[in-house]
């Protein structure tokens, strides 16, 4: 495997249960060393695919090739180089947080790095010694995330990891992804929370009804959306709504408000130059409007 | 001062007064999630004891031949121990003698099922917390699991109590009463234990247990007497049964042993639920090791299956130590009625009574090994949709070593304690050891072929497991009603125990052993086949 082949590569994959077409077509890419968010509303199907890249589930049709290999017919050597992080994490009543950390890393082969595991449980401030359900939901996701986090692997596939974590615990985990990034490991993280993945992620995919619609860097998603703006004038603004791209221009004296399509913002600009600016705020677009589009999209088709 | 005074009564009845709330609504939707297993249970159980009359008037024609048989029951001590004294020999007295402390014994398993189900199962699954946060009073889940148990057992009752009304009305009313009260009894000491124990499946092995041991101070008390008078036959709830006496002048006061039982034992459950906290128990889960050892998949299924494996073995080798002391109790019986000595025969073989008696005891071991060997395989399933399977299969183990870990304790348990219930069965007995573990193991292909078959219905689909349950029970059932009633013969062949040789006394015989034993091969072969190819459920 050369270092240019992507960890994940995905195409065309359908997957029904009964007549429900979970997968329709999902094309997903992650390259070697990046980490790549995976977003899409609830039941978009990310699990789905994740359960397909681990060899759970068998596609239907379409190809799909983790870390080079075939997910479901080299699913015991594939897993040696993966750590995964399901989003909800359920442990065995009668056997110790430690012992399920420990348990996981030897069925990985190997066994996990002490010291790392050691310093895991302190960032992550999990006590090892409780059992099963005694465990909050939180310290469950815990478990496996330093499972996760203390193997030596290529790849990690989380799956909603940080559910039901703390704020804190949420930063100590956003830490630990850039470490394993910063590793040269590569990252597919499944997330709801949206300023996490535009905090870690290099590259996105947003899926909906188990299709691909969007996909790229943020900065590229972003070109795509709409920047606001809200500007305080010495004049009247001026033939602002004929200009291309420029949506929901609101005026009220001299204060504009207005969304510009990212790419036509020069015009705009110079638009407002000309009646003189007093004030001007500019928002770029949020990974949480980009995604907001395609929740309402859905609603709308629905 | 006035306001000290008042504040305790309003403080009693805040604590006091909606703890039931939200009971109704609950039993209601008890009743719904058990609409298929309740139903189900209580016809089996009530047909299973409705099919008896006709069986026997069949069997034993004449008035003269039924009193031969109840006489020679009555004397020997061995079969006093199986099934009772015999009180009456009318028809309807030889029904509650025959199967009547085995129904009980349904009924007890049904209500210890529903119980665990809605009590201890729910608080384990984080489902109760839901539930307890609605309006919803502190005592109305656990009055609702008892209510949900104390209908199906009513229900059981009545269907007994009409359906035998024709062989008298108040010996089918005692019966039916008496073995209702047997599950009603069951429910609130199963409530009790469940209080115990912050696990579903160690609350069912327990009560499991106690209603084992209910049977086997039953059996003694009977063998050591034969008219139900032994103190141990009183300490059982299904010795009272007998002691009420359907259809041989009733003693109506027994009935108040299952009133009191029920409600001092739901008092106590009560109590002892009020002082836990919901998803505890009295035994507090100490902290475990920081770091483990386990390492293989194979390791795990050990280390969750090995508590189980402890309590089988235990159980079959005491039950064999018993059974097999009261072996020579069977020479006693008067052999010169050709009925007798033909269901002695159909029951375990040509040669000595007591080579008989331990044929149908190793049979029996056999057949309740079924259970075991299903339960055990059924981890597989219990795993795969808990979620746990999903990560370990996230690792680098493939499914059959997963699946292998499981299995192996299956099969190998099932010979294991196979072998114990020999061992214990030749201890109680005195000799033949050699004779007895070789026919323990002779009973290891019909136990693999119902285990191969759970294998096979989890490799198809993980939904259909469960219906290795219903086919082992079904093999249960023949096996021990089968032989004493005019079951057709193509019915007994679709227990694979029907083919087995009956030793000790029979003539071994090797071809359906290393057929049973090729078929349970296949059928676990595709099973496993099945479980490659699947998609594993959500």
């Amino acid at each position: 495997m050369t270092k240019a082949s992507p960890a994940v590569e995905v195409s065309g994959l359908h997957k029904s249960f009964g007549r429900t077409h979970a997968l329709d077509g999902l094309d997903l890419t992650v390259e070697t060393g990046e980490v790549h968010g995976f977003l899409g509303p609830n039941g978009a199907g990310k699990s789905t695919a994740i359960r397909v890249l681990l060899g759970l589930l068998r596609a239907d049709s379409g190809t799909a090739r983790i870390l080079g290999r075939d997910p479901w017919a080299d699913a015991v050597e594939v897993h040696r180089r993966i750590a995964y992080v399901p989003g909800d994490v359920t442990l065995w009543r009668n056997l110790s947080g430690g012992e399920v950390i420990d348990l996981y890393g030897r069925l990985r082969g190997g066994g996990l790095d002490k010291g790392r595991r050691a310093e895991l449980i302190d960032r992550f401030e999990l006590d090892p010694t409780k059992k099963g359900r005694t465990y909050s939901k939180g310290n469950r996701q815990k478990v496996a995330l330093v499972a996760a986090f203390a193997s030596d692997v290529d790849l990690l596939i989380l799956d909603e990891p940080t559910s039901g974590l703390d704020p804190l615990m949420e930063e100590v985990f956003q830490r630990c992804v850039e470490e394993e990034r910063d590793r040269g490991r590569t990252i597919l993280l499944s997330s709801h929370i949206l300023s996490e993945v535009e905090e870690l992620c290099d590259r996105v995919s947003i899926i909906r009804k188990g299709r691909t619609v969007e996909t790229g860097s943020l900065a590229d998603l972003r070109h795509l959306t709409r920047t606001s703006i809200t500007a305080e004038l010495a004049g009247a603004p001026n033939g602002l709504a004929r200009l291309p791209g420029v949506h929901d221009v609101d005026v009220q004296g001299n204060r504009v408000q207005l969304q510009v399509e990212t790419d036509k913002l020069d015009a705009v600009l110079r638009s407002l130059t000309e009646s003189g600016v007093r004030s001007l705020r500019s928002t770029p677009p949020t990974l949480e409007e980009l995604f907001l589009r395609h929740y309402e999209d859905e609603a709308v088709t629905r | 001062m006035t306001a000290a005074i008042t504040s305790v009564p309003v403080a009693r009845r805040n604590v006091g007064s909606r703890q039931l709330a939200g009971t109704g609504t609950l039993l209601r939707f008890n009743l719904r999630r058990d609409r298929v297993m309740i139903p189900i249970w209580v016809a089996v159980t009530a047909l299973l004891v409705l099919s008896l009359p006709g069986s026997l008037e069949s069997v034993y024609s004449t008035p003269a031949e039924r009193a031969d048989i109840a006489r020679q029951m009555l004397t020997n001590s061995s079969l006093r121990a199986t099934y009772g004294p015999v009180f009456s020999d009318s028809i309807g007295g030889l029904t509650a003698w025959r199967v009547g402390g085995y129904a009980a014994i349904l009924a007890g398993v049904m209500s210890l099922l529903v119980v665990v189900r809605h009590t201890r199962d729910e608080e384990e699954s984080g489902r109760q917390e839901l539930i307890s946060s609605a309006m919803v009073g502190r005592r109305a889940p656990l009055t609702a699991a008892l209510l949900t148990a104390l209908v199906a057992n009513a229900t059981l009752a009545l269907l007994i109590a009409a359906g035998l009304a024709g062989q008298g009305t108040s010996g089918a009313l005692a019966l039916g009463l008496g073995i209702g009260g047997v599950g009603a009894a069951f429910a609130t000491l199963t409530a009790i234990v469940a209080q115990f124990t912050e696990s579903a499946r160690l609350a069912k092995g327990l009560t499991g247990g106690l209603l084992g041991v209910a049977f086997v101070l039953r059996a003694a008390g009977d063998s050591a007497t034969n008219d139900g008078s032994s103190a141990l036959t009183w300490l059982s709830p299904i010795g009272w049964l007998e002691n009420l006496r359907p259809f041989a002048d009733e003693r109506w006061w027994v009935l108040g042993l299952f009133v009191a039982a029920t409600v001092v034992q739901g008092f106590l459950a009560y109590e002892l639920a009020g002082r836990r906290d919901v998803g505890m128990s009295f035994v507090a889960a100490r902290p475990g090791p920081p770091t483990g050892r386990l390492g293989t998949a194979g390791a795990l299924a050990w280390r969750l299956q090995r508590g189980s494996v402890l309590g089988w073995s235990v159980g079959f080798l005491a039950a064999g130590v018993a059974f097999g002391g009261l072996t020579k109790g069977a020479a006693d019986l008067v052999g010169d009625n050709a009925k007798t000595r033909e269901i002695i025969e159909r029951m375990g073989g040509q040669s000595g009574i007591e080579d008989a008696f331990l044929a149908t005891m190793v049979g029996m071991f056999g057949m309740v090994a079924a259970l075991y060997v299903v339960s055990s395989v059924l981890r597989l399933h219990a795993e795969e949709t808990s979620q746990r399977a999903e990560p370990i299969l996230a690792n680098a183990v493939g499914r059959l070593r997963w699946a292998g870990g499981h299995l192996v304790i299956a099969f190998g348990g099932a010979v294991l304690i196979l072998l114990l219930s020999g061992l214990g069965l030749a201890l109680g007995y005195g000799e033949e050891l050699g004779p007895l573990l070789g026919a323990s193991l002779v009973q290891i292909p019909a136990v693999w072929v119902l285990g191969g078959l759970a294998v096979l219905l989890h490799g198809v689909s993980p939904q259909l497991s469960v219906g290795a349950w219903g086919v082992a029970g079904f093999a249960l059932l023949v096996g021990w009603i089968g032989p004493a009633l005019d079951v057709p013969q193509g019915v007994l062949d679709l227990s694979p125990f029907g083919h087995l040789p009956k030793l000790p006394g029979g003539t071994m015989s090797w071809p359906p052993v290393l057929i049973l034993t090729g078929v349970a091969v296949g059928l676990v072969s595709a099973g496993l086949a099945g479980l490659r190819r699947r998609d594993l459920s959500a």
